[in-house]
Order: structure tokens, then C-alpha cells, then sequence
């Protein structure tokens, strides 16, 4: 028997049963099968409100922005969400106020850029529960889903506030008589997350750092994956060792160029820090952050709709030239 | 000697602790500017990293985020978050830089919440990578304007772990041993660790502050080392390279 010395008293929204998630999976689709379809479409079929939902990428950087918005747009609600390494997608859901119980490792901040206005009064207003983490005690929850194993053992958190409004457990080492924080396994309802390149079925394909989307994508019952663009399966089939998603596990395929706009995608496009910026600003007054939102999310159908608003091609061109040190500036 | 401002005397301090062949995590801002400042001088072998996955990275420019794509620009490795952070836990990451709303005499950082937990009167963003750094890595720096809204006798919220409530708290705790805070680098002095008491001390004092200035700016008794000096001023070479090699736009030395 492992001996129990400590217990957070936080929150915790997920059942950790490995059994329960096997039977899940179980019977998940291996067919190869086109799963193209639109975002509003994956959306519509994937994310079902009170739905346990996390997004993959870091903040405002390989991110499926596209997703974020349509999850706003269709007004889901009762979300429970990942609030794992989170920073613009963080805003857009704050925004629509879709979540109301948050595992918290990052949230409410843009790193160097500031903290979001709307996003802090949501979060100081009471509406949302919460459970304190850290980014690695996340990852390490996904990892253990992705395992298939019910917990897994850090050397973290231990002897913080962030331990005791946790749902982390403290037990000695049968081996070591050591010290170890245990984490349980994270299976989200649904899961997105934005790559380079997919296949229709659902292969895919990331260019830089994979942050914890590789976890995530194998713990997330339902995934949708946006792309930068399709490729055939050819391609797919003469490099598999390129392959980090297989289409397995894969639910939706939707083909979104300049998807992490504004975030910056590895190799494509920088950050547009105008428009993030622009974001921070109108946040400070609630009824302009409404009108704004109606303008750029509520008012257009899609995430093209979206991007034209924000200055289309020749917006991405100029953050294309920023991200490949053509034009040597990262800051708008 | 030259004319330099406050966070350039700040990101100088800082870069000297990082010897050559050492590991550092970083995260935005000055302690990257620090960690580039040592690489382009003394430290040719600093091997930064950063927690979303970037591993010892040719920074071309400051990055905005750990994440971005900056952070692996022809890096060794572009890898991912828990490959990064059980690098650290295995013991292979010397020093950390972390920030917060809060320190305490402990080190002790708060970057969760002002007033009670479960109903703040001010969210922050929470610990990020901050609770795993400040668990994993050997040594924590901490870069931080001195204040005493900032330094203060009990933080709200201990959202990562300096001392804890004192010596031998950490390993009590069940962190592993030998690790903890190392220096705390502020506009005015440099402070570090009182051995026995696990305490905050003045180390060092910039140029123009007193012990007293020092003090006055802190929310608790700080201790004060026996071998009190002045912090050395940033060289003539170590503004040139800051100014032009790392951070030519001024977008960290500027604020």
C-alpha cells in the first residue's frame, strides 16, 4: 500500500479510471476515412456543452484559433477547460464565457504582453471553479491518459498553495521511502490542436516544438485537428517517421490556412502583437471589448471572414517577412 | 565608467552568476537577456532552454514568448514541455530565473492570487512552469524590482516553493535536496541566502543605495552578509554587447 502524507483539497473534474477510458477507446473508429469537414461542422458535432475541452499549442503560438472562435461563436457553455499553457486561446474562451469550472497551470496572462483585462474579471467574478496545477503536473496528467495509467509521479508542487487547492496526492516510495506528488490522468472530452500538415484522414505533421500536443493528442477521447494545409496520404506514407498524430486519433480534419493567426506558426508566420495588442486594449471597457467581439468573432461566419478583417494576405505577408528575419522586428 | 540604466545593471548582475558549461531555463524579458548576455561574453557553453520544448537555441532577437518560435531558431532540439522539464528534474538544469507579484524572506514566490484563495481579490496567471522550475532546477534567480508591496513578510500564496517556512523545509517537503534560491537581483542590491536560516541577504549593493535604502524598500528584516560589498557596475564590453548584439531594439533595456 502506498502511504498517503498529503492531500490537496482542489477540485477534481475527471474521472482518472483507465478502465473507463479503454472502453472508450475501444470502440473509437479505426477506419480510414475521410474526416474533412468544416470548423463550424467539427465544432457542432465534437464539443458538447459541459464537455471537458483542451487546446493544444502554447498560448498564442501553433494554436487553432479558428476552433477557439467557432467554440464562442456557437455559444457552447458549462465547458470544463485545460487552462494548460493557455494565453490567447484563454482570452477568446474567457471572452465568451463558454467555461465555468478551470484546471489553472497559465492562465488569464499573455506572458511579456500583459494580462488580459475580461479575462481577469471573469476569473475574480466567482462564476468559474477552479483547481490549481502547474504546466508540467498538466502535462504529466495527459502523459499518464496518454498511457493508458491512472497517475503519475513528479517532484513537484510539493510543500505550495498551489499543492493544497491542487487534486495532487503526496505518497512515500515503496522503493526510496522518498517523496513523491502523484497526478491523475487527464482523459479531456475534446481536445484541438493546429499542425503544419494533415492527410483527410487525420495524419499529421508538426514543424518545431510539439510543447505537450503529442500527450494531448493521445489522451483526448475526441480530437480536432486544424491544419495549415492538406497533403496527400503519398506524402504522408514516404516520411512516417514526420508522422506525430496518427489518424487514429483523429475525429476531424479542417483545413484552416494561417489558423494560429494571431499567434505565430513556427516556419509560416509571426505573432501579430498589433492585433493582440489591439485585444488587450479594447478589454479595458466592457462594452467596447462587445462591440469588438461582435465585429471580429459574433458578426463573420469563419475564420477567413475573420482574417480579411485583420488585414488578410498582406497582413500574413508582413508576418511571414517577420517570422523569417526578412523584416527583423517582432513587435508591432 | 559608462552611463547605464537600471535594468541594464540589473541584466549584467544577473548574466555573471551563469558560468560557462552551465544549463539555465528561462523564460522572457531580462532573465533572457541575461542568459544571451552570458553567452556572448564569458559563457560560450550556456545551454538555455525553455519550458515549452526549445533547447539551446541561436536567439536572434528577444522572444515575446517561451514558446515562440525564436525560442528554437536553429536550436539543437526542438522538443516539447516534458522532455524539457524532466531534463531538470533529472538534475541536468543548473539555474532558473523566475518572477512574481510576491517574495517573501524565504523566497517564496506568489504569482496565483492577492487576498484569499477562493475568492481573490486579484487573479494572476498561476505558477505556468514557475512551481516546476523553482522545484527542479538547482539554483533560482529572481529578476524583481525592490519594493515592498513586492517583498513582503508572507506572501498571499505560496505558488512556488523558495525555503518554504525554513531550513530543511524544502526536503521535508519532499523536493529534492540541494535545490532552492540563490540570488534575488533587484534595481538596488544583489541579495542571496543566509546558509543556517535559509533568510534573505544583502549581498551586495549597487552603486548609489545604501543597506538602508535597501531596507527601506523591503517589507521584512533582511539579514546582511558579512561580506557586504558594492556590486561590481556593468563593463564598457558587457552594455556593448547587451546594446548590440542582444537587445538592439530595446524592447527589455528600454522599459
Amino acid at each position: 500500500m502506498l502511504e498517503v502524507v498529503a492531500e490537496g483539497s482542489g477540485p477534481l473534474f475527471m474521472d482518472p479510471d483507465p478502465d473507463k477510458a479503454r472502453e472508450f477507446f475501444r470502440k473509437k473508429n479505426r477506419a480510414m476515412v475521410s474526416k474533412v469537414m468544416s470548423v463550424r461542422e467539427a465544432v457542432e458535432k465534437f464539443v458538447h456543452d459541459g464537455d471537458y475541452l483542451a487546446i493544444g499549442g502554447f498560448g498564442a503560438n501553433r494554436i487553432p484559433t479558428a476552433v477557439c472562435h467557432e467554440i464562442v461563436r456557437q455559444r457552447k457553455k458549462n465547458l470544463i477547460f485545460a487552462g494548460h499553457t493557455s494565453t490567447h486561446d484563454f482570452q477568446i474562451l474567457a471572452a465568451g464565457e463558454v467555461f465555468d469550472r478551470c484546471d489553472i497551470a497559465y492562465i488569464i496572462g499573455l506572458e511579456a504582453r500583459g494580462l488580459s483585462p475580461n479575462a481577469r474579471r471573469y476569473m475574480e467574478s466567482g462564476k468559474v471553479q477552479v483547481c490549481e496545477w502547474s504546466n508540467y503536473a498538466m502535462a504529466l496528467r495527459l502523459k499518464a491518459a496518454a498511457m493508458g495509467v491512472s497517475f503519475l509521479p513528479g517532484r513537484n508542487l510539493m510543500g505550495t498553495d498551489t499543492f493544497r487547492n491542487s487534486a495532487a496526492k503526496v505518497v512515500r516510495c515503496p522503493f526510496t521511502d522518498k517523496l513523491f506528488v502523484l497526478y491523475p490522468a487527464l482523459w479531456p472530452d475534446v481536445a484541438a490542436i493546429h499542425v503544419h500538415e494533415a492527410d483527410v484522414y487525420g495524419n499529421c505533421r508538426i514543424k518545431g516544438i510539439s510543447v505537450a500536443d503529442l500527450e494531448l493528442a493521445r489522451a483526448a477521447k475526441r480530437l480536432i485537428i486544424t491544419t495549415e494545409k492538406l497533403v496527400p496520404n503519398e506524402v504522408i506514407r514516404q516520411d512516417p517517421t514526420s508522422t506525430v498524430i496518427p489518424y487514429f486519433l483523429v475525429d476531424a480534419v479542417c483545413e484552416v490556412p494561417f489558423g494560429s493567426y494571431p499567434g505565430n506558426m513556427p516556419y509560416e508566420y509571426f505573432s501579430d502583437e498589433e492585433h493582440l495588442k489591439q485585444w488587450l486594449t479594447v478589454e479595458k471597457d466592457p462594452e467596447e471589448f462587445r462591440r469588438f467581439l461582435d465585429k471580429y468573432i459574433y458578426g463573420v461566419d469563419d475564420f477567413n471572414q475573420y482574417l480579411e478583417l485583420c488585414g488578410g494576405i498582406e497582413r500574413i505577408m508582413q508576418l511571414r517577412a517577420q517570422e523569417h528575419l526578412i523584416l527583423n522586428t517582432n513587435r508591432g | 565608467m559608462a552611463e547605464y540604466n537600471t535594468m541594464e545593471m540589473m541584466i549584467c548582475a544577473a548574466a555573471r552568476y551563469l558560468e560557462d558549461g552551465a544549463a539555465v531555463a528561462v523564460g522572457t524579458g531580462a532573465p533572457c537577456a541575461a542568459a544571451m548576455l552570458a553567452q556572448k561574453t564569458h559563457s560560450p557553453n550556456l545551454v538555455i532552454i525553455f519550458e515549452a520544448g526549445g533547447v539551446a537555441p541561436i536567439l536572434p532577437t528577444m522572444p515575446i514568448s517561451v514558446g515562440d518560435s525564436r525560442t528554437f531558431h536553429k536550436a539543437i532540439m526542438a522538443s516539447g514541455m516534458c522532455d524539457v522539464m524532466e531534463t531538470m528534474q533529472r538534475g541536468m538544469v543548473d539555474y532558473c530565473f523566475l518572477g512574481g507579484a510576491q517574495i517573501d524572506m524565504y523566497g517564496n514566490l506568489n504569482s496565483s492570487v492577492i487576498g484569499e484563495w477562493s475568492r481573490p481579490k486579484v487573479r494572476f496567471p498561476g505558477s505556468g512552469g514557475a512551481n516546476d522550475f523553482g522545484s527542479f532546477a538547482w539554483r533560482i534567480m529572481v529578476i524583481t524590482p525592490q519594493d515592498s508591496r513586492r517583498f513582503v513578510e508572507r506572501v498571499d500564496f505560496i505558488t512556488t516553493p523558495g525555503y518554504l517556512d525554513g531550513p530543511g523545509a524544502r526536503e521535508k517537503a519532499g523536493l529534492a535536496p540541494g535545490t532552492g534560491p540563490y540570488k534575488v537581483i533587484t534595481n538596488m542590491a544583489v541579495m542571496g541566502f543566509d546558509p543556517e536560516t535559509k533568510r534573505m541577504r544583502i549581498e551586495s549593493v549597487h552603486k548609489g543605495y545604501t543597506v538602508k535604502d535597501v531596507q527601506d524598500n523591503t517589507g521584512f528584516e533582511l539579514l546582511v552578509s558579512p561580506e557586504l560589498e558594492e556590486t561590481p557596475e556593468p563593463t564598457e564590453e558587457e552594455l556593448r554587447v547587451l546594446r548590440e548584439e542582444v537587445d538592439p531594439h530595446r524592447y527589455i533595456i528600454g522599459r
